[in-house]
């Protein structure tokens, strides 16, 4: 598979991957400061330890864990259904794609065929969380910036219409818990297709004005251009993956490498970005968005009728047999994976997620030092974490 | 992509004596995986990363497991020479006995990665590495400076199920606070009591809680008592 | 002497309007209480999507958020409380001034919610500090929080300025900082605040 304008760079030095050492330029000792658990532009409860020189960053570290849940315990004692719920809560934005991930990983344990419709069910309601997820993760980037509300008034007016009508199929605004092993919990109507359409209809136009308002902005290019850069050998060695990976020029998106659900029926582009910096990762949101519209033109117009769940699935006294599997998908945020080790019993007997974000954080520190400190905020929001899914 | 028979034959053709070990999965997934010794484990680890048809260059998930000790009984046949009376005389015969012996198979804690290829597009390739016991010998070398995102993982690994990684640029707990003493994701792990109030309490929960309120009833009658 | 409502509106028909110092003080409280920006976990988005555009908070007069706690008057707890963060909480609590109301937002700061298996979470959020208002819910409705606040409203109102249940800053001998718990080994210390919170005792 080519990967346009990536060349690996087998590098033998010593710590090629570490972060860089930057001498402080000034007289005296460092500020060291603690952004957060608790400050208005951390997306969440998490703290970053910077040890300042004057404005500039020379160490950063971050700290987590303010927001364990330990999903992965209860995990271990409630059953493979009853994680279900749970995977709602990890990654809070979407909770849609986190059910499809697991229903995924464990559809691979199993052996479980999923009936066409609730495939493409499971491809409406993910695009259409990747489209409130971008929207908002590019509302809550410009409002750290100082636009203080009224991006994010945009993206959360698309947001309610889209929260309607996951209300209406699933019955739920947020936390959704739609998919089962082997399909999707409830069929959708007629008339809520029809609403979907109506909706689809309307998110060009609204995408049209977000960009309108936001790509020439003369603050916006200021800012963001030139700040954060991430090089793809250094993206690629650190896990990093999502629109974050794309932005540095490397074309790995799962929905294309793995081919999972049926997106291979879907004509999309995978937008790349040239220059590495925060204002490519903001445009890759926007044109992944519209990519997603196209999508889900594309499903809404094909989807057969039929069943939505397997009709072999078995839902009381679930025992998958014993074994391991590792699922994963191209989540809003990156890729989303599940590994489940079975020992024949009603629970798994390891369930571990796969955060994207906390991967993804894992460069945090590259990206900063050097830079100021207004600029950590804005590279911080590009990143697009979400705390439930750092800590579980 | 290679199977898993060809990555083994491939890594023992570029690192003799390296220990590989294949460990089959009996799911439908077919994601077996390769066994890995600790001492050749970096060794492994950059060829996986190197080679230009693997080109593994991309550690997806590194996790551990716990896998606590195990009780075993097994029936085992002993031959003994036993004295005897056969047709009247002592006689030394051999006996075959059926016995059944328990012996305790002491468990490890385990580390299992998902690699992938990035600028090949295949995957995944499952390596697993093993401790040698659960209580003192919990070192194994840190795959950190050949994957960064190892990085924070094996630092969960470490806060939560206490394998301590040699080589590691910064091993320090990621989730827990730093005076927290205990590894949580352990199986044997006692979570600590604070279940006083359970209004639909069930199973060992609802013992804990009357355990609570009878505490709770005991320490109120005695004040009673003691203000009376 | 109290004015009967007849006599109110007969009187306002004339121009003339009659109220209690009482009535003023609160009635000037109410409508303006500014929250502090602290959203913990998923019930923040649910936070957040109430002061846009749709379930507007701004008309009840919430709409200033104040990031610093030096300059907020409601806390409202939105998502699990973790043993880690729980002293932060209660810093934040002790750092606002006087006064001060928390709204525990959400099933997880009420009692631990669906995570309360958990080594790391708090059981409830009023073990520490003391909560005016719970809402129940995973995560509650934006209604239901709007809900909430005019509950808070209600009780603002009700509180006398003198005399048995005034309020905390009208009170010298109230209490307005509560200890911090401290992380230890296995556990916070102490486990819970017992001039706080006491065991509900239940009745089956």
């Amino acid at each position: 598979m080519n990967t346009s304008g990536f060349v690996q760079e087998k590098d033998k030095r010593e710590g090629w991957n570490r972060p860089p050492h930057i001498e402080p330029d000034g007289e005296g000792e460092l500020l060291e400061v603690a952004m957060g658990p608790h400050h208005p532009s951390t997306h969440g409860v998490f703290r970053m330890d910077v040890a300042l020189d004057g404005e500039r960053v020379i160490r950063l570290k971050p700290v987590f864990g303010y927001l364990h849940r330990n999903h992965e315990k209860i995990a271990e004692g409630i059953g493979y259904l009853g994680s279900m719920p749970f995977t709602d809560r990890l990654d809070y934005m979407c909770p849609l794609t986190n059910n499809w991930a697991y229903a995924l990983a464990v559809e691979k344990l199993t052996g479980q065929q999923v009936p066409e419709r609730a495939e493409y069910l499971r491809v409406i309601v993910g695009e259409l969380t990747r489209v409130v997820n971008h929207a908002s993760s590019i509302g809550f980037l410009i409002q750290e910036m100082g636009a203080s509300g009224t991006p994010l008034m945009y993206a959360f007016k698309a947001r309610e219409k889209i929260l309607d009508l996951f209300e209406e199929l699933t019955g739920a605004r947020m936390m959704c818990n739609y998919m089962r092993f082997g399909g999707c919990r409830v069929d959708a109507t007629a008339e809520w297709l029809a609403a979907t359409r109506k909706v689809v209809a309307g998110l060009p136009k609204f995408a049209d004005e977000y960009e309108r308002l936001l790509r020439g902005n003369e603050i916006l290019m200021a800012r963001t251009q030139g700040i954060g850069i991430l090089r793809p050998e250094l993206a690629v060695n650190a896990g990093v993956t999502g629109p974050m990976l794309r932005a540095s020029g490397i074309n790995y998106d799962i929905r294309r490498v793995d081919g999972y659900s049926i997106y291979n029926r879907f004509k999309f582009r995978v937008p790349l970005g040239e220059h590495w910096d925060v204002y490519d990762r903001f445009m890759i949101r926007l044109l992944e968005m519209r990519e997603s519209f196209g999508i889900l033109e594309q499903a809404l117009k094909e989807i057969p009728t039929g069943p939505v769940m397997d009709p072999k699935a078995k839902i009381r006294g679930f025992r998958p047999k014993p074994g391991e599997a590792y699922g994963r998908i191209e989540a809003p945020k990156g890729e989303l994976g599940f590994y489940l080790i079975s020992d024949g019993g009603p629970n798994p007997y390891r369930y571990r997620v796969r955060p994207p974000s906390l991967v993804n954080l894992t460069v945090l520190e590259d990206m900063c030092l050097g830079s100021n400190v207004a600029d950590v905020v804005l590279i911080f929001g590009s990143v697009d974490i979400v705390l439930g899914e750092v800590d579980r | 992509m290679k199977t898993v028979e060809e990555i083994k034959a491939a890594i023992e053709t570029a690192i003799p004596g390296a220990g590989v070990v294949i460990v089959p999965n009996p799911s439908v997934s077919g994601q077996h995986s390769l066994r890995i010794t600790p001492a050749h484990a970096v060794a492994v680890a950059t060829f996986l990363r190197d080679d230009a048809e693997l080109s593994l260059d991309f550690l997806s998930n590194a996790t551990g497991v716990d896998w606590p000790d195990k009780e075993v009984s097994e029936k085992v046949k002993i031959t003994r020479t036993v004295t005897k009376t056969v047709d009247g005389q002592e006689q030394q015969v051999e006996e075959t006995v059926e016995e059944t012996q328990k012996r305790v198979v002491p468990g490890c804690l385990e580390t299992v990665c998902h690699l992938f290829s990035v600028s090949k597009g295949h995957g995944p390739v499952v390596i697993r590495m093993k401790t040698a016991n659960r209580t003192d010998q919990v070192e194994l070398p840190s795959l950190t400076p050949i994957w960064r995102s190892a990085e924070f993982q094996e630092r969960e690994i470490f806060d939560l199920f206490g394998i301590v990684f040699t080589g590691h640029p910064d091993l320090r707990r990621l989730l827990m606070w730093d005076e927290f003493k205990d590894h949580p994701m352990r199986r044997d792990y006692v979570e600590p009591d604070d279940f006083e109030y359970e209004p639909t309490a069930h199973d060992e929960v609802l013992t804990r809680a009357q355990e609570h309120q009878a505490k709770l009833a005991g320490m109120a009658a005695g004040q009673e008592g003691a203000g009376a | 002497m109290a004015v009967d409502d007849g006599l109110k509106i007969e009187l306002g028909k004339q121009g003339v309007f009659v109220t209690t110092i009482e009535e003023l003080y609160n009635w000037g409280r109410k409508n303006s209480i500014w929250p502090m920006q602290f959203g913990l976990a998923c019930c923040a988005i649910e936070m957040i999507a109430t002061t846009m555009a749709r379930y507007d908070m701004a008309r009840f007069g919430a709409e200033v958020f104040r990031p610093s706690p030096r300059q907020a008057d409601l806390m409202i707890i939105s998502g699990t409380v973790t043993k880690k963060m729980a002293p932060q909480v209660v810093r934040l609590y002790n750092q606002m001034a006087e006064p001060k109301y928390v709204i525990a937002m959400g099933a997880c700061a009420i009692s631990g919610g669906p995570f309360k298996q958990g080594y790391n979470v708090l059981k409830g959020i009023d073990r520490y500090i003391p909560v005016d208002v719970h809402i129940p819910g995973c995560p509650p409705r934006p209604e239901a929080l709007l809900h909430a606040f005019m509950t808070l409203q209600k009780k603002i109102d009700e509180q006398p300025l003198t005399g048995e249940g005034r309020p905390r800053h009208l009170d010298a001998e109230a209490q307005s900082e509560f200890p911090v718990p401290v992380q230890g080994e296995h556990d916070l210390e102490p486990a819970s605040n017992k001039g706080v919170w006491t065991v509900p005792v239940v009745i089956r």
